[in-house]
C-alpha cells in the first residue's frame, strides 16, 4: 500500500510530507526530487523505481504530487487516489497552487490523516468529508451529530445524508458530450468517438429513489422484449431511434448489479452536483464540423494554406465559440490571412493561426486562406505538420443520446414524481477534434 | 490569516522561542506554535528537541490541535521512545471517549507509533475497539491490526487478533468488511502462519461479494484484489463469481475496473473455453478496457501496460479495437510508446494498411525515441504480416530518403531483420542502403549494415572495399561491430576467395592478436583454424542457411505472463516484472493461474478423439530439408534488438548435418559428429532391457494397419513409397512397397532411420529388387530391432526415415503404431497389477471415451489379446463390464488400463495409468484402431 505521500512545488521544495509506513524513510523525499523533479531528461513515465522504491506522480500546473511505496501496490488505485486527492483539495480551497497548499497545510494534513489509513484509501467523498473536517476544530458536536457523521462515513449510502429538505424539489440534467475526431487530409475518418458525461444537480428532499431512462439500444430492446408490444425502436415518443453505447460507467450511487441484471439505471442521488454517468459511443456520430485543409509549400520560403470549415447540422441550430487552430512552422516570419467570416490572427507565441468565429449556423461553409513567409534555417529536420485542431460548442448531442425519463420516488415524504421540476440540456463540445494536413 | 507564514520562520534561536510558546497558557498561542513545529517538520528540520513540550499539548479538547500533536508524535516517537510513553495514558483515555471520532483517532494514531513499549498497551484498547458499537471505530481498528502485525506479528497471532479480524468479515457495515479484507490480505502476504488461519473459503468469498455492492470505491478494490487470490473449487463456482464481479466493469473508478478485469481474466482459465459464457465474457471485457483510454494519462499508462499483457494472453479480446490505440498528437510520450507496442500486437492482415499509414505518420514526429520505435514497428509489421512486407519495405525506403540520421539507422536495423525473414527477396534495395553507409554512427546500425554486406557479398561488387573501409577503425569499434565485421569478412572470403585473402588475414590478426576481448579472439581463432584446416567445412559452418526469425517479437515468456496476469493493475503489471524483482524481503508466494479442473480436462479430450477416430491415421509429412535446420550459431549476435530475442526464442534445434561428400554406400545421413553439441547425448540405453523375443508366441491375427503413401511420387522424383508396420512372430516389420513412376530404372536402394523414441532401427539391409524398372512395384518386409539410438520425439511415435536410390536421398517421416511395440510378456500378475495401480498417483490417470462398434467384452478382450494387450481380470459391476488390462512396451514401460463397457452406451470408457504419461495418446490411438478393425 501507499507508504508515503509528498507534495512539492516546481523547484522541488517539499510542501507536504506524510509518511504512512515504516519502510519509507526521509531520504525518499530527496530521492524523488533528485531523480525526477531535477532530472536532466524529462521524465518518461509516471511511475519511477529508484532503489527498489516506487514513486507514482502526477502534476497539477507546477505542483508535483508523489505517492511512494516499497510494495506491489495496485497502481491504478494509487493514481485514482492521487487524482481524487487533488479533487478533494480543490473542493476545499480552490485551485491547487503552491500558495493555497501552504495556506492550508494543516487542513491538508488533517485530510490526509482521514482519507489514507496505513496507506489504504478510505472514504474520499468531499461532501462527507466536509461534514467533519471543517477547520473549525473548536466546534464540539453533539452525540447525535457525531454518530450521524460516522454512519455516513462508513455507511451504505455514504454519499447522502438523511433529513435533507427543499421547499421546491428540482433537478437539472446536463448531457455534456465531447466529440473526438482524427481525420486524414483526404477527409477519411481515422478515428472518432464521443465521450459523454451526464451531470446531475439534484435538489430533492429526503432519500429519493431515481430511475433514469435513456435511448440506449440494449436498454430499450430489453424493455421492449419484455412487454412484447413495442418493437423497441423508432416508435418511442421522442421520434429518435436508439443509439449504440459502447461502454458506460456510473457514479458509485448507481446500483450496478441492477443495471447488469435488469438493465435499469436506478440510484439515490447525492445532494447537489455530481457526475451521474459517463459513456462512450463510436457508431453513427454526426460530426458537427468538417475541415478541408490545403497546404502547399511554395519553395523554401513560402507556404500557402487554405482551410474550409463546413458545418453539418440542422440550419436552425447555432454553433458557438468556434475556433480553428492552424499550426505554422517554427521559422515563420510573417503571415497574411484573409477570411470571410470571423477573425483570424497569427499568434507567434503559439506558432499558430487562430481563427475565431463567434456563431455559425448549420449547413454553412467558411473559408480562410493564408500566406506564410518562412525564414531560411539551417535546421535540416523537416517541419512535422501538426494537425489542425478545432474547438466549438453546439446545442445538441452529436451521439444522438436522448434522455427518455427520470422518475423520482420518495415514499416517505409527500411529494411525487409530478411535483419535481426537471430540466434537461444538451451540449456538444469539441474534444480532440483534429484534421491532419 | 493564512498558514503560509509558518513556512518562513528561519530565525536562529527559533527552537527556544517555540518552546516558550508551546508552554504558553493561551490556547491560541499554543496552537500557533504547534503549527510552526509541524511546518518545520515538513521541510525537514529537526524539531525533536521539543518532544516533551509538544506532548504536553496533547491533553486538549480541541480536535484540530490534537491531530497536529498526533502527527508530531508519529514522526518522532521512534527517536524518543522513553518520552513517547508519556503519551500512552492519553491514548488509552481517548479510546474510551464518548466521541467515536476521537476513539478512532486514538486507535489510528497508536498503531502508527512504532515503539515496543507502547504496543503492549495497545492490545486492550484495540480489542475493545474491534468490537466497538460504532462502525467508524471498527473500520479503523481493523486497519490497526495490520499496523500492529507489521510491528510485532507474534503479538497479533498470540493475542487472537486474527480471529477477531476474521469475524469482522461478517460485519454488517461494508466499509468495516473492506478494511478487514485489506488488513487480512496484507497479513497473509507477510506471514505464512497467519495465512493458515485467514485462508478464504467459498463462504467468506460469498460475504465479500455481498459487501462488494455496497462499499466505497476503494473498498471494492480491496475486495476484488482479495477475491483474485482465491481459487474456486470448480467451474461452477468460478462462473458464479464472474457473474457477480462483471457489473463492476461499469464502475467509474479505473482501479475497480482493472481489479474486476483481473478476477475475470484469472477465473476464465477455469471455464470451458468453448462455452458461450467465455465468449460473452470476452465481449464484456473489451469496452471497459477501451474506456480506460479516455481517463487521465497516468491511468491510461497503467491501463496500457495491462492491456499489453491481456492482449498477449487473449488476443481475441481487443482484436477489433485497433483504432483506439492510434496515437494522439498531444498524448504524453509514455502513452504514445505504449500505444505503439499494442498496435503492433494487434496488427493483422485485415488492418495492416491503416496501421502502416499511421506508423508512417509517426515516423515524422519530433520525439526521437518515439520515431525510432515507429520505424522499428514498421519492420515488425513486415515480419508479422507477410503480404504487407513489400509495402513496409517501400515505406522504409521512403523514410531512408528523408536522410534524418536516426531514422536511417533505425530503418537499416529493421531491414536486416526483414532480410532474415525473407531471404533473397529484397536485395534490390541493397544499393540504396549502401548510399547511407557514411552516416551510420550507432553500433547497432553499423553492425546491421555490415551483416547485410557480408550476407550478400556476392551481389555487392565493391563489398571488399566497403568492408575494408570499416576495418580502418577496427580498434575503436564497439564489440558488436567488431564481431560482425569479422564474420562478414570471412563470409566474403569464402564467397570470393581470390581477391580477399589479404583482407581476411588482416581482420583475423586484428581480432586474435590486437584485441583484449575474449569473445572476439575466440571467434577469430575458430575461423582461422576452420579456414586453415578445412575450407569446405568452414563454408558449411559460416555460410550455412540461417533459421528464419519468428513473427512475434519480445513476447513475455508464458509462465511470467501467467504470473503477471494474476497481478493485473498492480505495480508488477506496470513493470512487467514479478513482484519479488522489486519488492524487498517478504517471500510472498508466486501467484499462478488456476488450472482447469480435472473433470474439465476429460470433457475436452472426449470430444476430440471421437472425431479423429473416423479419420485415417495422420498423413505423413516430409521433414524439411535437413540443411535448413542448421543454425548458424556463430553468426547471429546483433542483439540486444529483436534479432537477439528471436534467437533466444528458437528452441535449441538439434543441428543436423548433411553428409557433404557422398561416399558410396556409407550413408551417414545424420552425422554423429554434432551429437555432443546436444549435451550429454541420449541416455537410458538400459531401458531396453525387456526385449520380448524370448517367448516365441505365434501371432496370427495381430492388427496391421493398411499401407499408406509415405512418399508421393512427385516428391520422390518418381519413386513412390507406401508402407506400414506389423508385428509378426514377435518381430517388428516395416512393410514397404516401392513403385517406380519415373522413366528410368532405379537402383542402389538404402534406408536409414533417425534417432527415435523407441530406438527402432533396421535389423538388416534393405532387400529389394534392383534395378526396379519403370512402372513396376516391389514389396519387401524389413525386420526392425529396438537397439538403435534413442531420442524422444514429438509426437512420441514419430519416425524419420531417409531412403536413398541412385537419383537422390529422400526424407520422410511417419508414425509407428504403438502396438507393434507391445511386448509378448506384457501380462502382469493380478496382485502386482493391483499394487501398481494403487502405487501410480491418481494425477497420472487419464480417461478417454472410445466409440464402440457393438463389441462384447469377450471379443474386445480377444482382439486386444492378439495385439499383446492382456486382460488380467474382468468384473461385472451393475451391468457394466470392467476389463483390467496390462501391456508392456519394448522399452520396459508398463501401461495399465481399465476399460468400461456398458451394453446400453455406444462408447467405451478407457482409463489409463502409467508412470510415463507421454505414451497415453499413442495407446489410445491403438485402442481405437484395434477396436474399429
Amino acid at each position: 500500500m501507499i507508504g508515503g505521500l509528498f507534495i512539492y512545488n516546481h523547484k522541488g521544495e517539499v510542501l507536504i510530507s506524510r509518511v504512512y509506513r515504516d519502510d519509507i524513510g526521509r531520504n525518499a523525499v530527496d530521492a524523488f526530487r533528485v531523480n525526477v523533479i531535477h532530472a536532466r531528461q524529462q521524465v518518461r513515465s509516471p511511475v519511477t523505481n529508484i532503489a527498489r522504491t516506487s514513486f507514482f506522480h502526477i502534476k497539477r500546473s507546477n505542483i508535483w504530487l508523489a505517492a511512494v511505496t516499497k510494495q506491489n501496490v495496485n497502481a491504478a488505485m494509487v493514481f485514482e487516489f492521487l487524482h481524487k486527492m487533488t479533487d478533494v483539495m480543490a473542493a476545499y480551497f480552490g485551485k491547487v497552487t503552491e500558495e493555497n497548499i501552504k495556506n492550508n497545510f494543516v487542513l491538508i494534513y488533517e485530510i490526509l490523516d482521514e482519507i489514507l489509513d496505513f496507506g489504504y484509501p478510505q472514504n474520499t467523498d468531499t461532501g462527507i468529508l466536509k461534514t467533519f473536517i471543517t477547520q473549525q476544530g473548536v466546534k464540539t458536536q453533539s452525540k447525535e451529530e457525531t454518530s450521524q457523521i460516522t454512519s455516513q462515513v462508513t455507511g451504505q449510502i455514504g454519499w447522502r445524508r438523511e433529513g435533507i429538505k427543499y421547499r421546491r424539489n428540482e433537478l437539472f440534467l446536463d448531457v455534456l458530450e465531447s466529440v473526438n475526431l482524427l481525420m486524414s487530409p483526404q477527409g477519411q475518418v481515422l478515428s472518432a468517438h464521443v465521450a459523454g458525461r451526464i451531470i446531475m444537480k439534484s435538489y430533492l428532499s429526503g432519500m429519493p429513489e431515481c430511475k433514469f431512462g435513456i435511448n440506449d439500444k440494449v436498454l430499450m430492446e430489453s424493455k421492449g422484449g419484455k412487454s412484447g408490444q413495442d418493437d423497441g425502436r423508432g416508435t418511442s415518443s421522442s421520434g429518435k431511434t436508439s443509439i449504440a453505447i459502447d461502454d458506460c460507467q456510473f457514479h458509485q450511487c448507481v446500483k450496478l448489479s441492477k443495471f447488469e441484471t435488469e438493465h435499469s439505471i436506478s440510484f439515490i442521488p447525492p445532494d447537489g452536483e455530481f457526475e451521474l454517468m459517463r459513456y462512450r459511443t463510436t457508431k453513427d456520430i454526426s460530426l458537427p464540423f468538417r475541415i478541408i485543409p490545403l497546404v502547399r509549400e511554395v519553395g523554401r520560403q513560402k507556404m500557402e494554406v487554405k482551410v474550409v470549415v463546413k458545418s453539418n447540422f440542422k440550419p436552425s441550430l447555432l454553433a458557438q465559440k468556434v475556433e480553428v487552430r492552424i499550426p505554422t512552422p517554427l521559422n515563420t516570419s510573417g503571415v497574411q490571412v484573409i477570411c470571410m467570416k470571423g477573425k483570424a490572427k497569427y499568434k507567434a507565441s503559439e506558432n499558430a493561426i487562430v481563427w475565431k468565429i463567434k456563431r455559425m449556423g448549420g449547413m454553412k461553409e467558411c473559408q480562410l486562406s493564408a500566406e506564410i513567409e518562412l525564414l531560411n534555417t539551417n535546421d535540416k529536420r523537416k517541419w512535422t505538420r501538426p494537425p489542425i485542431s478545432m474547438n466549438f460548442e453546439v446545442p445538441f448531442a452529436p451521439s444522438g443520446f436522448k434522455v427518455r425519463y427520470l422518475k423520482v420516488f420518495e415514499p416517505k415524504l409527500n411529494y411525487s414524481d409530478h411535483d419535481v421540476i426537471k430540466w434537461v440540456r444538451y451540449i456538444g463540445r469539441s474534444g480532440l477534434y483534429e484534421t491532419r494536413c | 490569516m493564512t498558514d503560509s507564514k509558518y513556512f518562513t520562520t528561519t530565525k536562529k534561536g527559533e527552537i527556544f522561542e517555540l518552546k516558550a510558546e508551546l508552554n504558553s497558557d493561551k490556547k491560541e498561542k499554543k496552537k500557533e506554535a504547534v503549527k510552526k513545529v509541524i511546518a518545520s517538520m515538513t521541510v525537514g528540520k529537526d524539531v525533536s528537541a521539543l518532544f516533551p513540550d509538544v506532548v504536553n499539548c496533547m491533553q486538549t479538547d480541541n480536535l484540530e490541535l490534537k491531530k497536529l500533536v498526533y502527527l508530531y508524535l508519529m514522526n518522532y516517537a521512534k527517536s524518543q521512545p522513553d518520552m513517547a510513553i508519556m503519551a500512552v495514558n492519553t491514548f488509552v483515555k481517548d479510546c474510551e471517549d464518548s466521541n467515536p471520532l476521537i476513539r478512532a483517532l486514538a486507535v489510528r494514531t497508536m498503531g502508527c507509533i512504532r515503539v515496543d513499549k507502547i504496543t503492549e498497551y495497545l492490545c486492550e484498547p484495540l480489542r475493545k475497539c474491534l468490537k466497538d458499537e460504532d462502525p467508524y471505530v471498527r473500520k479503523t481498528a481493523a486497519v490497526c491490526v495490520a499496523k500492529l502485525h507489521d510491528i510485532n506479528a507474534q503479538l497479533v497471532e498470540d493475542q487472537g487478533f486474527l480471529d477477531l479480524l476474521k469475524d469482522l468479515l461478517s460485519d454488517s457495515n461494508p466499509m468495516v468488511v473492506a478494511n478487514a479484507v485489506a488488513a487480512i490480505s496484507e497479513i497473509m502476504d507477510a506471514s505464512p502462519n497467519a495465512a493458515q488461519v485467514l485462508e478464504m473459503n467459498s463462504g467468506t468469498i460469498n460475504k465479500l461479494l455481498t459487501a462488494l455492492n455496497e462499499c466505497t470505491e476503494w473498498g471494492q478494490v480491496f475486495i476484488l484484489d482479495s477475491i483474485s487470490n482465491y481459487t474456486p473449487k470448480d467451474e461452477r463456482e468460478a462462473q458464479s463469481i464472474c457473474e457477480r464481479v462483471t457489473p463492476r466493469l461499469a464502475h467509474a473508478n479505473a482501479a475497480v475496473v482493472l481489479s474486476a478485469v483481473k478476477v475475470v481474466m484469472k477465473l476464465m482459465e477455469m471455464l470451458d473455453t468453448s462455452g458461450d459464457y467465455v465468449s460473452s465474457l470476452v465481449k464484456k471485457l473489451a469496452p471497459p478496457l477501451v474506456t480506460l483510454l479516455s481517463a487521465e494519462p497516468e491511468i491510461q499508462y497503467v491501463a496500457l501496460r495491462n492491456i499489453n499483457l491481456i492482449v498477449q494472453k487473449r488476443s481475441d479480446i481487443l482484436k477489433n479495437e485497433m483504432k483506439v490505440f492510434f496515437v494522439k498528437y498531444n498524448d504524453p510520450i509514455y502513452v504514445k510508446l505504449e500505444k505503439l507496442d499494442i498496435m503492433i500486437r494487434l496488427t493483422s492482415q485485415s488492418n495492416i494498411a491503416q496501421v502502416l499509414a499511421e506508423l508512417k505518420e509517426y515516423a515524422t514526429e519530433v520525439d526521437v525515441d518515439f520515431v525510432r520505435k515507429s520505424v522499428r514497428a514498421i519492420g515488425r509489421c513486415a515480419i508479422k504480416v507477410e503480404p504487407a512486407a513489400e509495402r513496409c519495405v517501400s515505406t522504409l525506403l521512403d523514410l531512408i530518403q528523408t536522410k534524418v540520421n536516426y531514422v536511417v539507422q533505425e530503418a537499416i536495423v529493421v531491414i536486416k531483420d526483414i532480410f532474415r525473414k525473407y531471404p533473397n527477396k529484397y536485395e534490390s534495395i541493397i544499393a540504396t542502403l549502401c548510399e547511407n553507409l557514411d552516416t551510420l554512427d550507432e553500433p547497432e546500425a553499423r553492425a546491421s549494415m555490415i551483416w547485410i554486406i557480408g550476407e550478400y557479398a556476392e551481389r555487392i561488387d565493391n563489398a571488399d572495399e566497403l568492408l575494408e573501409s570499416f576495418l580502418e577503425g577496427f580498434q575503436d569499434e564497439n564489440t558488436q561491430v567488431q564481431l560482425q565485421l569479422l564474420t562478414a569478412i570471412v563470409k566474403l572470403f569464402l564467397k570470393r576467395p581470390t581477391d580477399t585473402q589479404e583482407l581476411v588475414q588482416q581482420v583475423l590478426s586484428l581480432s586474435t592478436q590486437d584485441s583484449d576481448n575474449p569473445d572476439l579472439r575466440d571467434r577469430g581463432y575458430i575461423y582461422w583454424r576452420l579456414l586453415s584446416t578445412d575450407p569446405a567445412a568452414a563454408k558449411e559452418v559460416v555460410l550455412a542457411e540461417k533459421p528464419l526469425i519468428s513473427e512475434e517479437t519480445d513476447l513475455i515468456e508464458p509462465t511470467l505472463l501467467d504470473e503477471l496476469i494474476c497481478h493485473i493493475s498492480s505495480l508488477a503489471s506496470v513493470y512487467h516484472k514479478p513482484p519479488n524483482a522489486f519488492v524487498e524481503g517478504r517471500g510472498g508466494q508466486r501467484r499462478v493461474l488456476p488450472a482447469k479442473s480435472q473433470q474439465e480436462g476429460t470433457v475436452e479430450e472426449m470430444s476430440a478423439p471421437t472425431e479423429t477416430t473416423q479419420q485415417p491415421p495422420q498423413p505423413t509429412t516430409v521433414i524439411p530439408g535437413a540443411d535448413s535446420l542448421i543454425g548458424d550459431l556463430l553468426d547471429i549476435d546483433l542483439g540486444p534488438g529483436p534479432s537477439m530475442m528471436q534467437q533466444q526464442m528458437y528452441p535449441q534445434q538439434p543441428p543436423v548435418q548433411t553428409q557433404a561428400s557422398g561416399g558410396g554406400g556409407g550413408m551417414d545421413i545424420f552425422g554423429e559428429g554434432l551429437d555432443n553439441l546436444l549435451g550429454g547425448g541420449p541416455s537410458g540405453g538400459d531401458m531396453l532391457g525387456g526385449l520380448g523375443d524370448i517367448f516365441g508366441m505365434p501371432q496370427s491375427q495381430s492388427y496391421i494397419p493398411p499401407q499408406e503413401v509415405w512418399l508421393p511420387a512427385p516428391k520422390g522424383k518418381g519413386m513412390e513409397i507406401t508402407g506400414t508396420f506389423a508385428r509378426k512372430n514377435n518381430q517388428i516389420n516395416m512393410e514397404l512397397t516401392f513403385t517406380n513412376k519415373a522413366m528410368q530404372p532405379m537402383t542402389g536402394f538404402a534406408i536409414q532411420f533417425n534417432k527415435n523414441s523407441f530406438g527402432l532401427m533396421p535389423a538388416q539391409v534393405l532387400n529389394i529388387r534392383s534395378p526396379l524398372p519403370p512402372n513396376q512395384s516391389a514389396s519387401t518386409s524389413l525386420p526392425l530391432n529396438t537397439t538403435g539410438p534413442i531420442q524422444k520425439m514429438e509426437p512420441l511415435t514419430l519416425l524419420q526415415v531417409a531412403i536413398k536410390n541412385n537419383i537422390d536421398v529422400f526424407y520422410l517421416s511417419t508414425q509407428v503404431p504403438l502396438h507393434v511395440l507391445f511386448a509378448e510378456d506384457g501380462e502382469m500378475e493380478k496382485k502386482i497389477f493391483l499394487a501398481t495401480w494403487k502405487d501410480i498417483p491418481a494425477s497420472n490417470e487419464v480417461q478417454y471415451t472410445i466409440n464402440n462398434d457393438q463389441h462384447s467384452a469377450d471379443t474386445v478382450s480377444q482382439k486386444l489379446r492378439n495385439n499383446n494387450v492382456f486382460t488380467i481380470a474382468k468384473r461385472n459391476v451393475e451391468g457394466q463390464d470392467m476389463l483390467y488390462q496390462s501391456l508392456k512396451l519394448t522399452n520396459g514401460i508398463w501401461v495399465l488400463a481399465e476399460l468400461k463397457i456398458q451394453p446400453s452406451n455406444p462408447t467405451f470408457v478407457l482409463s489409463l495409468k502409467s508412470r510415463a504419461v507421454d505414451v497415453y495418446e499413442a495407446v489410445r490411438q491403438v485402442y481405437v484402431n484395434i477396436l474399429h478393425n
